[in-house]
């Protein structure tokens, strides 16, 4: 088949050889920014622009280290005028410095998109003069992608620490999402590895992004119109095991944030030594991945299972059980509360179960009327009996429970079978047996 | 056992379901006319496909099934698996001999089963919207193949179409040898001849017929792809986990 369709002249000038050096510096030094969610927003087409974005985001690659690609994530330049000890691009690291032009970075993000490669732009940058000078050049990619190029596709924006209001409201005019990396989480060590920065040059810029959101809100309920701000809100990142920083406070940290109407992610991002030589770094030989995950873990039960940070780790347990997922060692330090009955108890309580997820809670509540469930229909359902027999009763097993096992016996059955699992452990499969 | 032919469409299965409850005779299998026949054949009922019949079952169904319980048939018929009509038949009497609501009783085998199978097909589906991989050619057409698992181009172009509006686009599912073209107003389907289908087997596009820019944008691409890993969390299972290797080979990152 053969249609004739005009060849577009395509302008090579913008984009040219030097955009491949580019590309590479500028990716490689971004790629450590964890987030690469496309998600949060759903927003159809008209005919005069390009792209769309999706409600649950989509994820187009995956590199060897198994992170989704989803938004070509890019700085606009390594040039920095900071020196945060965890940082490859900090200002005392002698590293090739670089920076993409508006145009030729809008019109890259443009290219791949009609390829179906990403669904748009993740948009960080060093610190360049001052926050507002950087702020003003970031601003111009997004204005010239959304005005320019009438990209419609997802954009997510870095605030700059300390960038001031004015700008960080400009953005939101234009950005999916932004973000404000907070990065160590208590002050006192941000100040030690970031000497430059401080709490309140991180929360400022996540309190413009809610203010702005929320005035936008309240703007759309008086008139239809209303340009949206920021419509898949805001999220942040921690390093994880850069620090001394107890689980205890960082979930309580997250738990906070998530309290806040815009806040949709936090991040946790396993420490990797970039800099070595800094005396107030530590020295690891592997990442903490595993501790990553269960933070991951403990962070999924508190957005989507109804669990207060204060349940997951406490005074006696400040940090989490590397050996058993989070609700597991909930549920093993609270024996009184099963078993649960399937076939009789709330979905709330159902949901604490260990191996029952949320697909699995609503197949049992919304099947149980029709008749007293069994452990094999449970399996089928995608209950994870090997974890869940333990916690639960329902038509025949009236087996024995943690109770009668004691929470001991059931915590060396079940890491027993895990072993071989938790050395292969998996950094974003969050698996509840569902 | 009893048998029924017939003609492999949706409406033949609906017609099947009239055939049955009228004439109080149920299948033990559901084959079309191509299929291969069992041995040891009761009998066996050439069911023809009515479309009046076939719309007063589905309008019958249409009152039991909330919209996602319709949209979770179709999905079940797009995975064209060998239990689709034993499956669908059983399915559809379990629906009209109970009241409404039984779409929810997922302790039931059946009601289970069809949403498994639906859950396959939208998988499938957002992986083909995930790992479409367009070549843009001189014609400045954007080519992407596919090999789906199951058939669900139809379910994916409304979303491709949406998203590049001005962008004529073919995506061609070389499983099946036919696929959709986009020429910025309407979707039409494409057949390729046998001889373009072979090279297109090859997976790339030859030179020639790329634009002069596209193995540019490609090697930019795969330098972007390269340069993001991180090497101290090399996971390559964790990364075959999340993109099978079945998709590989139409993965511009990926040669």
């Amino acid at each position: 088949m053969h249609i004739n369709i005009p060849v577009r002249l395509f302008n090579l000038h913008t984009v040219n050889e030097k955009t491949l050096e580019k590309l590479k510096i500028l990716a490689g030094a971004a790629k450590y920014d964890v987030s690469c969610a496309s998600s949060g927003t759903t927003r159809g087409n008209s005919r005069s622009q390009l792209g769309t974005t999706s409600g649950w985001g989509i994820c187009h690659s995956f590199t060897s280290d198994g992170r989704c690609v989803s938004l070509l994530k890019i700085l606009l330049t390594n040039h920095c005028i900071y020196d945060c000890a965890y940082c490859a691009n900090r200002r005392s690291n002698d590293v090739k410095r670089t920076a993409f032009t508006a145009d030729e970075l809008a019109q890259l993000t443009i290219e791949f998109y009609r390829r179906n490669y990403i669904e748009g732009l993740f948009l960080s940058s060093g610190v360049m003069r001052n926050p507002d000078y950087t702020m003003e050049q970031m601003l111009r990619v997004v204005k010239t992608l959304r005005e320019v190029y009438r990209f419609n596709g997802y954009i997510h924006m870095k605030s700059i620490p300390s960038a001031s209001r004015e700008l960080v409201v400009k953005a939101g005019m234009y950005a999916d999402r932004m973000s404000v990396n907070l990065e160590i989480p208590s002050e006192a060590n941000l100040k030690l590895l970031a000497p430059e920065k401080d709490f309140e040059s991180v929360f400022a810029p996540m309190r413009y992004i809610q203010q702005g959101m929320l005035e936008s809100a309240e703007d759309r309920k008086k008139f239809r119109h209303a340009p949206s701000f920021v419509p898949a809100g805001q999220s942040t990142q921690m390093i994880i095991g850069a620090t001394n920083d107890t689980d205890r406070q960082i979930l309580t940290l997250a738990s906070a944030l998530y309290k806040r109407p815009s806040f949709k992610r936090v991040y946790y991002s396993g420490y990797i030594p970039v800099n070595t030589n800094d005396s107030r770094l530590p020295v690891l030989a592997t990442p903490p991945l595993v501790r990553e995950n269960r933070l991951y873990q403990a962070d999924w039960l508190m957005r989507f299972y109804d669990f207060k940070a204060d349940e997951i780790v406490d005074d006696t347990h400040p940090d989490l059980d590397l050996d058993v997922d989070p609700k597991l060692g909930w549920a093993l330090r609270h024996p009184e509360f099963f078993p649960v009955d399937v076939n009789e108890a709330p979905y709330e309580i159902i949901l604490r179960v260990p191996g029952i997820g949320v697909k699995s809670a609503k197949l049992i509540v919304a099947s149980r009327k029709f008749g007293r469930l069994s452990s094999s229909q449970l399996k089928k359902m995608g209950v994870v009996m090997k974890r869940a027999q333990y916690f639960i009763v329902c038509r025949e097993l009236s087996m024995q429970t943690v109770n009668e096992l004691t929470p001991q016996y059931v915590r060396r059955k079940v890491t027993q079978k895990q072993t071989k699992a938790a050395a292969d452990l998996l950094q974003y499969s969050i698996d509840w047996g569902e | 056992m009893t048998l029924f032919i017939y003609d492999h469409t949706f409406d033949g299965i609906l017609s099947c379901i009239f055939y049955a409850y009228e004439h109080k005779t149920f299948p033990d299998a559901i084959l079309s006319d191509a299929d291969q026949r069992p041995l040891f054949i009761d009998e066996w009922h050439h069911i023809e496909t009515d479309e009046k019949k076939s719309q007063r079952v589905w309008t019958a169904l249409e009152r039991k099934l909330s919209k996602s319980a319709q949209n979770m048939v179709l999905l079940v018929w797009l995975s064209e698996l060998p239990e689709t009509e034993m499956l669908l038949f059983g399915y559809f009497r379990k629906i009209i001999d109970h009241q409404h609501g039984f779409e929810m009783n997922f302790g039931d085998s059946d009601v289970l089963r069809v949403k498994e199978i639906a859950r396959k097909v939208n998988g499938e589906a957002e992986k083909i919207r995930q790992f479409v991989r367009f070549q843009k050619t001189k014609d400045g057409i954007f080519f992407a193949p596919i090999s789906a698992q199951y058939n669900v181009l139809a379910l994916v172009a409304p979303h491709f179409r949406s998203r590049y509006p001005d962008q004529p686009w073919i995506i061609y599912d070389i499983a099946r040898n036919f696929g959709l073209y986009y020429d910025t107003h309407s979707l039409q389907e494409v057949t390729f001849s046998l001889q373009d289908l072979k090279s297109f087997k090859s997976r790339k596009l030859e030179n020639e017929k790329l634009s002069e820019t596209e193995i540019y944008y490609q090697n930019l691409w795969k330098e972007y792809f390269e340069t993001i890993a991180i090497k101290e969390r090399f996971n390559p299972k964790l990364q075959r986990q999340h993109m099978p290797k079945r998709f590989w080979k139409y993965l511009t990152e990926m040669q």
